[in-house]
């Protein structure tokens, strides 16, 4: 176990390290800071002085690991535009892509167990039929396009939603204000997360169809039958508690894959939130705050995948965790 | 090439044709997405106007109705976008955009798929270790942000002017690039079933090196999974591609892929011009649908084993 547990953490380290190459190559191409920084009428000389004082002629290895040093403390630059720490505009905005993000999940959540568990029990019911053809349909539709039709309809044409914005927020606490305790801020979620959780459903739903099929189908389901009990019992007690095992795991890299569709869903209804500051950052040539948000992401999903494969670790005894080679 | 000619008679003789006869939804998406392709190879002669073609372009004409609704103009099928394009030949030379992308980048992602899984599976080891390592950290990743970062970053150090040239050569790399892992998995998991058997031992009796052996002897048996996955990866990459043009990050407005025009109409969503975003949207959504069909008629024919997730 504590093998495994190096191993994965290992590789986590290793995955950083790779980003942290890329990001600091980035900036060394594209970022140079004195030009951000010095006057116009700059002779080249000063500039040279500048850049000597601020160690950019420095060996690259020495720079690099300033660079990771200074990412290490928390330290990821002065934004052009904000003028503020990177790490400060990606805090304020987290919050917003954080309660989006969770809205979607609830959704899915609530929306896909019941409809795989039905479709699973009952293959041949129309409604099982309908709900696979609509999953299809759904798969291909775009999040953005998903995203424009809601507005289109329940924004412009019946007017009933709002379509930009986080509305009317609750403060709770230091940078984080909530959507979910006023109606306003509800009624602005409600579309975004909607659109957001439309590309993961039909993943969901197949995903929990198909695993509680197989579950359905294993010996032990038809022994507690065969030992007379009931539909309800096997059903919830038997078999849904041994679908979600995959269903978690899966689930787990799918949420850390959702942080992309939030920059699609972020942009078209202007949400404030890491995503669309991301593509606010792009069109001004922001480049602290391109690296800091590609740092912070990347730490975001290898954090998650870690924890997602620990625990299936933990709670799958069949992974073999060392690795052993056959 | 002798292969590749038994391959496709193989395929000929197959169940395939047979089922294919009998399954309604694959003969009805096949034939919706052969329509659409031809019409997007055809486009310049289909196409009354030329979009790319500035003189042909009025600005009085902009935001015209569809012929169906009021304040529109019978020249103009599916009305106008912002410019004054005709929407219906823009359409079409974006269909033309799109489904280009999204093949090529499908052709390159499967040869550095094809290689790096047939490696892989056939060498094993420590190379096969890393290199699954390497497409299980990418594929967490999710392809879509990759593709996002690595064309921010791009058209950061290019600047918008020459970025928009190389537009389409760009996202067929990125695409083909970030999506290599599917197939490389893919393709691996065959060749670990197909190299235990009798005929790639006789290949090395013979005295066969291992690049003939993988390459003229496991790919050829190993094609049907790539076929599946190919046809699904066609669908997503279409879709990839739509989400980086609608962010600002794929083809530029001068000539707009599906995802561009989209995002071009999304600001006259609201002056009521649903038609500019809507209806690429619409003609983007029944391409993806008939692929993604197409692709599950080939799953339920070959029935490999598709990794999950």
């Amino acid at each position: 176990m504590i093998q495994f547990l190096l191993k994965r953490i290992l590789q986590a380290a290793m995955v950083m390290f790779i980003i942290s190459l890329f990001c600091f190559s980035i900036q060394d191409t594209l970022g140079d800071p004195t030009r951000e920084m010095a006057a116009m009428s700059m002779s080249d000389k000063e500039r040279e002085n500048l850049r000597d004082e601020m160690g950019l002629n420095d060996p690259l290895l020495m720079q690099y690991g300033r660079f990771v040093g200074r990412a290490l403390q928390g330290d990821l630059g002065t934004s052009y535009f904000f003028k503020e720490p990177t790490l400060d505009v990606i805090m304020k905005k987290l919050p917003a892509t954080l309660e989006l993000a969770f809205a979607a999940s609830i959704l899915i959540i609530t929306i896909s167990i019941p409809l795989g568990v039905f479709c699973a029990i009952n293959p041949r019911h129309w409604f099982s039929k309908f709900t696979m053809a609509v999953s299809v349909i759904g798969i291909s539709i775009p999040v953005f396009l998903t995203a424009l039709a809601l507005i289109y309809i329940f924004s412009i044409t019946l007017g009933w939603m709002p379509s930009f914005g986080r509305g009317e927020v609750v403060h709770v606490w230091g940078s984080w204000s909530t959507n979910f305790l006023s109606w306003d801020g509800i009624r602005h979620i409600v579309m975004p997360a909607v659109a957001l959780s439309s590309i993961m459903l039909p993943l969901f739903i197949r995903l929990v169809r198909a695993e509680m099929l197989e579950v359905l189908n294993s010996e032990y389901v038809k022994f507690a039958r065969a030992k007379g009990l009931s539909d309800g019992p096997v059903y919830l007690k038997h078999a849904l508690k041994n679908t979600m095992l995959p269903v978690i795991t899966v689930g787990g890299v799918q949420i850390g894959i959702m942080v992309a569709y939030t920059i699609l869903t972020e942009s078209v209804f202007q949400w404030p939130g890491m995503g669309f500051m991301f593509l606010e950052a792009v069109n001004r040539s922001d480049i602290p705050l391109i690296i800091a948000y590609i740092m912070f992401v990347g730490f975001l999903f290898v954090v998650v995948n870690t924890l997602v494969d620990l625990l299936y670790g933990i709670i799958n005894p069949m992974v073999d965790l060392v690795g052993r080679r056959q | 090439m002798r292969t590749m000619q038994s391959f496709w008679q193989q395929l000929l003789q197959s169940d395939l044709l047979f089922y294919y006869k009998r399954d309604k939804v694959a003969i009805g998406s096949s034939l919706v997405f052969l329509i659409l392709a031809l019409m997007a190879i055809f486009s310049p002669w289909i196409a009354p106007f030329d979009p790319y073609d500035l003189t042909q372009i009025d600005l009085m004409d902009s935001e015209m109705a569809p012929v169906w609704l009021p304040n529109s103009d019978e020249r103009f099928l599916l009305g106008t976008d912002d410019q004054g394009r005709d929407l219906w030949s823009t359409i079409l030379y974006g269909m033309r955009v799109s489904l280009l992308i999204g093949v090529f980048a499908v052709l390159l992602q499967s040869a550095i798929g094809i290689v790096i899984g047939l490696v892989s599976g056939y060498v094993g080891g420590r190379v096969d270790n890393i290199l699954m390592r390497i497409a299980d950290v990418q594929l967490s990743f999710s392809t879509l942000m990759v593709a996002i970062i690595v064309l921010a970053i791009v058209k950061n150090a290019f600047g918008g002017e020459t970025y928009s040239n190389y537009a389409m050569l760009i996202l067929i790399l990125v695409i083909g690039l970030s999506e290599w892992p599917q197939i490389a998995r893919t393709v691996r998991s065959s060749v670990l079933g197909e190299k235990e058997k009798e005929y790639v031992d006789a290949a090395h009796v013979m005295g066969f090196g291992p690049i003939r052996i993988m390459f003229k002897h496991i790919l050829p048996n190993c094609l049907s999974p790539i076929f599946v996955i190919g046809t699904v990866q066609i669908a997503n990459a279409i879709i990839t591609e739509a989400a980086l043009s609608f962010l600002g990050l794929g083809m530029p407005v001068t000539e707009p892929s599906l995802g561009s025009l989209i995002s071009i109409g999304k600001e006259y969503l609201y002056s009521g011009s649903w038609w500019i975003t809507l209806i690429p949207g619409f003609f983007l959504v029944v391409i993806v649908i008939a692929i993604n069909l197409l692709g599950d008629f080939l799953r339920d024919v070959f029935n490999p084993r598709l990794y999950k997730g």
